[in-house]
């Protein structure tokens, strides 16, 4: 009956040593220090806190550049775009950053209605198309991010994919189809389409999935090697999962069908950022926003992403249309982050999620 | 002995119901260490009374039934099964002659370790339609196409394969702890073995079991990554959409606090399948371990199940990481060898461990010691955090700290208590059933000879519960080395778990960036597993 280790002696002394040791490392991490830094330099710029909803697998980079080129230190917490949005929205006025840097527009959008960005430089804001900013000037476009069928190019004919979205709902495509209806590309991509064809509409098309047998996936990157697997024939997806899933992979028998410029299908988000209206740092957020907006921050989406750089002067890296053809619906992307509740209603009520 | 009782009471005050009273600081602490964990309800009232006419139109409809009829039915059958699966498991672990018992013991154990989203994955890569198995059968059989897992059977099928060891590890300290002269004294009035097996050992294990599968049907309730994985949407689901989809955030509280009430529903039905009946031994019992029993011509049906269960929940996805670690490497995928987070992982599930167990000895003293409404009141509380998904807590989190304790916002110990708010009854239960075993009369002796309360406490009870709270640090180490919700956004930026690090590589659509780190996270989750199942059998000795 040896007491061991479970003496409550040493459990306390372990208790103690290790929330000293976590506090500690916690300040050393300089969580806390966002508020005052500002004031105590001499001259040195405050160090940056940017939530990213970008992966690091992909962006990492450019925040090393960022500081190097600028000498800003930027302190960059990673997250889930939404989640770091609901983290904000309930930071309120405590919120420790300084720059939300989010994978799409809705987001953005949903934490400007909370009232919680600052409206950004109109040189700044001008050097993208419109359709990819905020009316308010509350957030700006660093990439875009089109939504396309990707195909099993030994089991379809490309002739026979339709030109809109809305063919898919033929029975032709019974038992062939695929999509991640989790996935937040896709329910905004729901949301563009409630907002250009309308509820009923988009209920057939959707509808008209359901009885083709429509596969569920949990995400664009197991849709697109579903595709490639011959598991189904087309994936509903973003443009760039085939060549993120093929670096990975290898060359895959994939390739993407855009639809055509008009079509509700031919629909393109942006990946974004804007400033919190309370950070101390406003000078130093701008910088940001202007390096990623600016010539570096393209240049990078351009060499280091198959995403489309959306300032103008900008080509993508790979043998896709050009952003000019790439034009679906005439969709405010400030106003999906409204339409996303009926978005994610009738996808419940049609049996999507 | 038993005469002795008026006496040894010594100051505790009966009341007239006939009651003992709770000492005062036991209440108080148990009462605080309750505080703590619900205070993220504390939260959600304050989002749902922001409630307007259309989000309540947007709950009170057939679809938040039919998703509770769902996610109840699903924690059913998952409990079910795991204590199906684990009951036999562990006692082939402990009692039997099962060849190479010690490596089957740890083996068993270690499908705890899988986070839910990396098990249901492997699960589907290897499994799914065009799967691997698929693949491996197409040649010989031209199998073209297996049916779909997806939907109700691989969301059962991922959780009680990565559940099951919840039941298991403290069904096989429950066993490891009997008396044996219990079942010896039932096999010399002439029952059978599987007789005494049945009428003496499982109404022992009664509340070990019931206390195993509480864990189970919670987890499976708040659970997210594996209903999500396999497309079965549960409660847990319908919150995670509210929140990442519509940002809405009074709909997921009113929709969080309807899964509260759930719980405690569960939590409840517990209470009816632990009984009230006494578990501890009045005599001095034999004092040593049962002898192995000897499986004869049933060993070798006995190691095919074994390994069944080891193949699918363990082997399986090792090999799915292993195949997609190879081939992220040939094809030049840099590896994600990352030791700073294999130390930030121990760390933090370290710290949290420990500040658990310490809040859990109060909550489960009180339960077993002083039953009664207040008991069960604060032991239906203490299960609220476990009962909600990781995000809800950590949002409410976010929200009490961000806006009261500042200092405490994005640091390690804040980890710490949302890992004291979301697993505090995976250390409360092992305790409560060690205490309920620990007879009464030892503490009362104690007291008589002269040991106040604390001296009590520490000489007498905790040496006696040192095993299953061995079993408690460890099962909530092991949890919260995979947790991912709340260590996201509660810790200091630039803090990173092995959790995190899988999740970074995972949704960005990197599973061979992801393989690493999830292989790590087994490989150091099952030294302390090793551990556990060492203590289940180490006093076994050899038959």
């Amino acid at each position: 009956m040896s007491m061991g280790w479970a003496n409550p002696r040493n459990v306390a002394a372990v208790v103690a040593m290790l929330l000293f040791a976590s506090a500690c490392g916690a300040t050393g991490g300089g969580a806390e220090g966002a508020g005052t830094e500002g004031t105590t330099g001499g001259g040195d710029p405050a160090t940056l806190t940017i939530y990213s909803g970008r992966s690091e697998e992909f962006v990492a980079p450019l925040f090393e550049a960022f500081t190097q080129e600028t000498g800003i230190p930027v302190d960059v917490r990673y997250g889930d775009s939404a989640e770091l949005a609901a983290t904000i929205m309930e930071e309120g006025e405590n919120s420790p950053a300084d720059v939300f840097f989010s994978q799409d527009a809705g987001t953005l959008g949903a934490v400007a209605a909370a009232g919680l960005l600052t409206p950004l430089d109109g040189a700044i804001l001008e050097r993208v198309d419109p359709r990819f900013r905020s009316a308010e000037g509350l957030w700006v476009g660093t990439s875009g991010r089109g939504r396309v069928a990707v195909y099993n190019t030994e089991l379809v004919d490309p002739a026979e994919l339709p030109g809109s979205i809305l063919g898919f709902a033929d029975p032709s495509w019974d038992g062939r189809l695929g999509l991640p209806p989790t996935n937040a590309s896709f329910q905004a991509h729901v949301a563009a389409m409630l907002i250009a064809i309308g509820q009923d509409e988009t209920r057939r098309f959707l509808d008209g999935l359901m009885e083709n047998g429509v596969r569920f996936y949990a995400d664009n990157a197991s849709t697109t090697r579903a595709v490639a697997a011959g598991e189904i024939e087309v994936g509903l997806v973003n443009h760039y999962y085939k060549y993120e899933v093929e670096a990975e992979d290898g060359a895959l028998p994939i390739a993407n069908h855009y639809f055509e410029t008009g079509d509700v299908g031919a629909f393109i988000n942006a990946a974004g950022v804007g400033i919190l209206a309370t950070s101390p740092h406003a000078d130093e957020a701008r910088r940001f926003v202007d390096y990623v907006t600016g010539e570096p921050g393209q240049r990078f989406v351009a060499e280091h992403t198959w995403e489309y750089p959306i300032a103008a002067g900008y080509g993508p890296s790979v043998d896709i249309p050009p952003l000019s053809e790439f034009r679906g619906p005439d969709v405010d992307l400030s106003d999906l982050g409204a339409r996303l509740p009926e978005a994610l209603e009738l996808l419940a009520e049609v049996g999507f999620v | 002995m038993t005469s002795a009782a008026p006496a040894t009471l010594g100051r505790t005050a009966v009341t007239r119901s006939g009651r003992r009273r709770i000492p005062a600081p036991l209440l108080v602490t148990a009462v605080g260490v309750c505080a703590l964990v619900a205070s993220p309800l504390a939260y959600l009232v304050i989002r749902a009374s922001e409630a307007t006419h259309d989000s309540w139109s947007l709950i009170l409809r057939d679809r938040t039934v039919w998703l509770t009829v769902r996610t109840l039915g699903l924690a059913a059958a998952v409990t079910v099964a795991t204590v199906a699966v684990a009951i036999p498991l562990a006692w082939l672990a402990v009692r039997s002659d099962l060849p190479g018992r010690r490596v089957w013991a740890t083996l068993f154990a270690l499908p705890l370790v899988f986070p839910s989203y990396v098990g249901a994955f492997a699960i589907l890569a290897a499994l799914g339609p065009r799967g691997m198995l698929q693949r491996l059968l197409e040649g010989p059989f031209g199998i073209a196409r297996l049916p779909d897992i997806g939907g109700f059977p691989g969301a059962f099928l991922a959780l009680t394969l990565f559940t099951y060891p919840y039941v298991y590890l403290v069904a096989a300290a429950a066993l490891r702890s009997f008396d044996p002269s219990l079942e010896e004294a039932s096999r010399t009035l002439g029952m059978s073995r599987s007789a005494t097996f049945r009428r003496v050992t499982l109404p022992l294990l009664r509340p070990s079991v019931a206390a195993g599968g509480l864990l189970v049907a919670l987890y499976t309730v708040h659970d997210f990554g594996a209903v999500s994985m396999m497309r079965f949407p549960t409660f847990t689901h319908a919150i995670f959409l509210q929140y990442k989809a519509a940002f809405d955030r009074t709909p997921a509280a009113i929709l969080s606090l309807m899964l509260v009430v759930v719980a405690v529903g569960v939590v409840l039905a517990e209470r009816r399948a632990s009984g009230r009946a006494r578990y501890y031994r009045s005599g001095p019992g034999a004092g040593r371990p049962p002898r192995p029993v000897a499986l004869g011509h049933w060993r070798w049906p006995a190691v095919a199940f074994s390994s069944s269960v080891v193949m699918l929940a363990l082997v399986l996805p090792v090999c799915v990481l292993s195949y997609w670690l190879a081939r992220g490497l040939a094809a030049g995928v840099p590896a994600n060898l990352t030791i700073v987070a294999a130390g930030g992982s121990v760390l933090a599930s370290a710290a949290g461990a420990v500040t658990t167990l310490v809040l859990a000895l109060p909550v489960a003293i009180l339960s077993a010691r002083y039953p009664g409404r207040l008991a069960s009141a604060l032991r239906g509380v203490a299960y609220t955090g476990y009962a909600l998904p990781g995000l809800v807590v950590a949002l409410s989190l976010v929200f009490l700290t961000a806006t009261y304790l500042h200092p405490l916002y994005q640091t390690l110990p804040l980890v710490a208590v949302a890992y004291v708010i979301l697993f505090l009854p995976q250390a409360a239960e092992p305790l409560r059933g060690a205490v309920l075993q620990l007879n009464p009369r030892l503490e009362e002796a104690a007291r008589v000879l002269g040991h106040d309360r604390l001296s009590t406490l520490r000489r007498v009870v905790l040496p006696l519960v040192s095993g299953p709270a061995a079993a408690a640090l460890g099962l909530v180490f092991l949890t919260a080395m995979k947790e991912l919700p709340a260590t996201l956004l509660l810790r200091p930026t630039g803090f990173e778990t092995l959790a995190t690090r899988i999740w970074t590589s995972a949704s960005a659509g990197l599973y061979s960036r992801a393989a690493l780190p999830a292989l790590l996270l087994l490989g150091l989750s099952a030294i302390p597993t090793w551990f556990l199942a060492r203590r289940l059998e180490a006093t076994g000795g050899p038959a």
